[in-house]
């Protein structure tokens, strides 16, 4: 690297293993010294100690090389994650891979069995004979009441329809309400009444509930808990495992519409436009579905992550690939246009009452008009299909007509700079 | 969507991809050098390079931001969020650049004040709301962002501001070609101009590269499109044996650039004596500090900065990826130790930077690619 020259400031050196390094990268470092393999011929060749970095591995063409080099990494993402941080950072909260390797590494790993280990929106258990879906999601939006909806709303339906996608027929719903002190009664009873609205409108009651008062600071005004159990009647077992190539991979609507409203609604960008929230329960418009295509493999309701998310859920879960094409896959004006503005990509902006669909190739047509037959499916759009290879991998033919991955989201959206 | 899909259509792009493939000389192997990030981020996301014959590569260059940034500075900067009363304002890409003791977002989580802005003039709000407080914002980028912050100290002093001040790490990118262009490591052919530091300091400063070193440059738009129109206008050039500055980004890019932000840049900032560039090490007079006027926004001053210069992890290749003369994942920490959960080196961080871009969008080889999409 760098020699330091005369009058410079003096050098500290954080080279591996050195004290200045945070741990993580000394951990990583280790890890990546000591997974390597006999047989990879390029690292041999170039030995441990190559200064020279293109320089000794000439013996293999380029794009071998590249793919060796892929193949490393590929072995180095399929490694059980581990916690590198020492505190949860938001990255933990947002959906990508951060969230992943949390919950993989944290709560999988200690409450470990099989009804969790598919780690579906919904678990499915067997009561008595009948199949049961049980499922929890806790809600913390902020600002509270946005266009389009409320966190009243926003918990019934988000819950709503994580049973929905698990196949199951909706049917009680619990409230769990922490409030912090100083919240005004007129916002609660707005965020109440919103609830009754949705948990009629998808025919499900609030049966149990729980209230607890946090002192002022402690909390963000409200936040909402909310657990759901439903039958699950008939048909197939459903989950992103099952996908294969050959399918066909659906969405029910335009993607992205309530990220983009709450982005817009904390009012810190100064961007207008005119969109609103897409929440919505979604049990009726599934329960179509599934009758007019018994052939559907998975369903998930595209919330944190987006889209994008959830299609490398159903490429990793299955062993499959994913090719999706971006021309086919609906976004508003509106948000296309605040997402360029903004520097993240509408793939990974959650939405709140739209379900993505692996459905047998065959059935295809039949899953799509039964989605345009409900009001909430009038824009689905079949947007790509399952591939055998490259396993694991989401490919995205670009409108552009390049080709490229879409990988798990890293962090939080951030906006680039320039 | 207007203004947008035009750039971005497919038909289009066959026809010039064809072109350019009809200027590509026989057994000749061309490297052209996309000097900022912001391409690099259009190249690997719209993949660009499923339109490129085999013989023409595209070379990533230095002009992202955040990559640039040396791990002292962000210690330095760690430093100063650290202090009493401080409240530390950045860039979201910022976030996450590791020193050498975490990142911005770890010591966020540990508690520290830093909160992140999508522009300076954000940072000036946050100082007036908490006026017991000293905020201080973390300033980046080449010409692009220099005029912002200049304007936003100007305003801080036209308001009588005296608890906001600028930790300032403008870098300015001619240095930098420079640096590259005397490089022994690597040859290049042509160099894609960075688009939006053009709207500013305009294309004159580039002459030198088409005279002296003989090498054509075309400043080039973000759109895919526009990085293809100059590919071919690149090549032209060179089939042509001319070797001058064009102008491809003229719906944004006045070709004296933007004179009032020139201004304000100098009114507020000179140019140091030296700055340390990630990989690339210490290059003279590529970086602009506060003006002596201006004293009383310069974190620099008003705090102290420890100033030690930090040496990369030895086994992070950024300054090799920096200049070119490695693809990203030619380093050899690349997606094992070093991926964008758990950067190591800086241009695994930033959208722009060329290690993350390839890593989220490109992380095939474009044969594998071409045998893929066959299928």
């Amino acid at each position: 690297m760098t020699t330091g020259r005369l009058g410079e400031p003096t050098t500290r050196d954080s080279g591996a293993g050195a004290a200045a390094s945070a741990p993580w990268v000394r951990e990583a470092l280790h890890d990546h010294d000591h997974d390597d393999h006999p047989s990879d011929a390029s690292r041999d060749a170039a030995g441990p100690d190559d200064a020279s970095p293109a320089g000794s591995r000439r013996q293999l063409p380029l794009a071998d090389r590249e793919q060796q080099v892929l193949d490393r990494i590929d072995r180095a993402r399929s490694r059980r994650p581990k916690i590198k941080e020492e505190r949860i950072t938001m990255s933990h909260g947002a959906g990508g891979k951060a969230t992943q390797t949390l919950i993989e590494a944290v709560f999988l790993e200690a409450f470990r069995n099989p009804l969790l280990e598919p780690l579906e929106d919904a678990a499915r258990l067997h009561v008595n004979g009948s199949r049961v879906a049980l499922t929890t999601d806790s809600y913390v939006v902020s600002p509270l009441f946005f266009p389009g909806g409320n966190i009243g709303d926003l918990a019934v339906n988000g819950t709503v329809n994580d049973l929905s996608v698990a196949g199951a027929v909706p049917l009680y719903l619990s409230a769990g309400f922490i409030l912090e002190e100083g919240f005004p009664v007129a916002d609660l009873n707005r965020i109440v009444a919103s609830m009754k609205s949705a948990a009629a409108a998808a025919g499900v009651q609030v049966v149990t509930g729980d209230t607890k008062v946090v002192e002022k600071g402690k909390a963000d005004g409200c936040y909402i808990n909310t657990a759901g159990v439903g039958i699950i009647e008939h048909g197939p077992i459903l989950g992103v495992a099952s996908a294969r190539p050959g399918d066909a991979v659906l969405v029910s609507g335009p993607i992205g519409d309530h990220g983009v409203t709450i982005m817009l609604a904390r009012g810190e960008l100064d961007i207008e436009a005119d969109v609103i929230s897409d929440t919505a329960p979604l049990n009726g418009l599934v329960a179509g579905l599934l009758a007019a295509a018994p052939g559907v493999r998975a369903l998930r309701d595209a919330t944190r992550g987006g889209v994008a998310t959830i299609l490398n859920e159903i490429a990793r879960a299955a062993g499959v690939c994913v090719v999706a094409r971006e021309d086919d896959i609906p976004v508003r004006a509106e948000v296309r246009g605040a997402s360029e503005l903004l520097g993240i990509d509408p793939m990974y902006v959650a939405c709140e009452g739209r379900v993505v669909v692996v459905v047998d190739g065959d059935q295809a047509g039949a899953a799509l008009a039964a989605l345009r037959a409900h009001p909430l499916g009038e824009q689905a759009s079949v947007i790509g299909h399952i591939a055998a290879d490259p396993q694991g991998i989401v490919l995205l033919k670009t409108a552009f007509g390049g080709t490229r991955i879409v990988d798990l989201l890293v962090g939080d959206p951030l906006p680039r700079i320039c | 969507m207007r203004f947008v899909d035009e750039f971005r259509d497919a038909d289009k792009a066959h026809a010039l991809a064809a072109k350019i493939a009809a200027l590509c000389e026989p057994g000749r192997q061309y490297k052209l050098m996309e000097v900022c990030g912001g391409h690099t981020h259009t190249i690997y996301k719209h993949g660009l390079e499923d339109y490129l014959p085999e013989s023409i590569t595209l070379v990533h260059g230095p002009g992202c931001p955040v990559c640039v940034i040396p791990m002292g500075r962000v210690d330095d900067a760690m430093h100063l969020a650290a202090q009493p009363d401080v409240i530390m304002t950045s860039f979201g890409d910022m976030m996450r650049v590791p020193g050498s003791n975490g990142s911005f977002f770890d010591a966020k989580a540990a508690g520290t004040d830093i909160r992140m802005v999508y522009s300076p003039l954000d940072s000036l709000k946050i100082a007036r709301q908490n006026p017991d407080k000293r905020v201080v914002f973390m300033a980046i980028g080449f010409e692009t962002t220099a005029p912002s912050t200049a304007m936003t100290v100007l305003r801080a002093s036209a308001q009588g501001l005296d608890n906001f001040s600028v930790f300032c790490n403008h870098v300015t990118i001619i240095p930098a070609i420079k640096a590259i262009l005397d490089s022994p490591d690597l040859r290049l052919d042509g160099f894609l101009g960075p688009g939006h530091v053009s709207t500013v300091i305009g294309c004159r400063p580039y002459e030198f590269i088409a005279a002296e070193y003989g090498k054509p440059v075309v400043v080039a738009g973000f759109e895919p499109l526009d990085i293809l129109q100059s590919v071919y206008m690149l090549m032209l050039q060179l089939a042509q044996g001319r070797s001058e500055v064009e102008n491809q980004y003229t719906r944004v890019v006045p070709w004296d650039g933007n004179v009032v932000a020139l201004q304000a840049i100098g009114e507020v900032m000179e140019l140091r004596p030296y700055f340390e560039w990630r990989g690339l090490g210490f290059i003279s007079h590529s970086a602009l500090r506060m003006r002596p006027d201006y004293s009383a926004f310069d974190a620099e001053l008003l705090f102290s900065v420890p100033g030690v210069r930090v040496a990369d992890p030895k086994a992070c290749q950024c300054g090799e990826v920096l200049k070119g003369v490695l693809k990203p994942w030619e380093c050899k920490v690349f997606g094992t130790a070093c991926t964008p959960e758990t950067p190591i080196g800086t241009c695994m961080v930033s959208p722009e930077g060329a290690c993350a871009a390839y890593y989220n969008y490109g992380r095939m080889s474009r044969q594998r690619v071409k045998e893929v999409t066959r299928s």
